[in-house]
């Protein structure tokens, strides 16, 4: 259950890149997680639910664009597994959509 | 509605901590390894034999994560080597900021190595530097030979494999050559060891090893 820590993370991020101003509340958060990373994204969105409750993030949509681990990666040219990990393990918070409240502007 | 760019890790902040340790370490010509394995692998064991072979050999620091109680440092006190327990509180895998204020226990001037002793766990702990020169995985043929490949990740990222508990090879469904095969499919450059914290069988060699790799490139 390392995703909730993943998920405190996360939202500690987004808190730095809000604007001052108060009443503003984000719509969604874009994620990008390597098909290595090793992030369950089912659980993921069930710690971000929990852990947002109360914040500006409260509601937030948790867009994670992943793609599946293969069990077993292997050269397709000569079978051999001696492979350079180049990228897969990333986990990155692309973006958020923000909206400014009604009345406080 | 406005959309806001970040383009940041998630893991940045325990990254740059890891990053810290690992040049503090450095400094002090510390030699540092990350232990995981599943629950009940046997890395406390194979830790106790392992400060009992390189007694007086190695200037030896451990730091014991567990989710709960300090019976792993209780253990591990026996030894007469300095040891901090880390606590987690239920959670699943240290992270490097407990390990950077463990690290303010020690007189770093009197360790050559330091052995960290994760959560059991073979998921979590993948994702988290320590700033440890690298990872020993600990796979015990109580688990079966199908561990790498069901944990790919964890075997990937480390460099040491102990198969442990080989004294109970006959009586248990495990080929050790299967396990191995399967752990270097996944990672053709681990270096394996075979050990029984029972027997004592493969402890030297192990011990050896760690011995060279501390003490290489230092008079």
């Amino acid at each position: 259950m390392h995703e909730l820590s993943i998920a405190q993370s996360i939202v500690d991020i987004v808190l730095q890149h809000l604007p001052k101003e108060e009443g503003v509340t984000v719509r969604s958060v874009r994620l990008r997680l390597g098909a290595m990373a090793g992030v369950v994204p089912d659980s993921l969105e069930f710690c971000f639910g929990a852990i947002t409750e109360g914040t500006p993030l409260e509601g937030a949509l948790l867009e994670i664009d992943t793609d599946i681990e293969p069990t077993l990666f292997v050269c397709s040219a000569c079978g051999g597994t001696s492979l350079t990990v180049l990228s897969g393990r990333e986990m990155q918070v692309r973006d958020i959509e923000v909206e400014e409240n009604e009345g406080v502007r | 509605m406005s959309v806001i760019t970040i383009e940041r890790k998630v893991l940045e902040k325990n990254d740059e901590l890891a990053r810290q340790n690992r040049s503090l370490l450095d400094r002090h010509g510390i030699f540092a390894i990350n232990v995981v394995s599943s629950p009940g692998a046997g890395k406390t064991s194979l830790l106790e034999r392992t400060l009992e072979h390189l007694a007086g050999r190695l200037a030896v620091a451990v730091i014991e994560g567990d989710v709960q109680t300090d019976f792993d440092a209780q253990r591990i006190a026996r030894y007469n080597v300095p040891a901090v327990q880390i606590v987690t509180a239920g959670g699943c895998h240290l992270e490097a900021n407990l390990v950077h204020d463990a690290l303010g226990n020690f007189d770093l001037s009197k360790i050559r190595l330091l052995i960290i002793e994760n959560v059991g766990n073979l998921v979590c702990p993948s994702n988290y530097d320590l700033g440890e020169a690298m990872k020993v995985v600990v796979a015990s043929t109580t688990e079966g030979d199908d561990k790498p490949l069901k944990y790919p990740g964890m075997f990937r990222n480390s460099s040491v494999l102990i198969i442990n508990k080989i004294d109970l090879l006959p009586y248990v469904n495990c080929s050790i050559e299967t396990l191995r095969a399967n752990a270097l499919r996944i990672n053709p450059s681990l270096i394996v060891y075979e050990t029984s914290c029972t027997t004592g069988a493969g402890i030297p060699a192990w011990c050896d090893w760690l011995v060279e790799r501390t003490t290489a490139g230092k008079t």
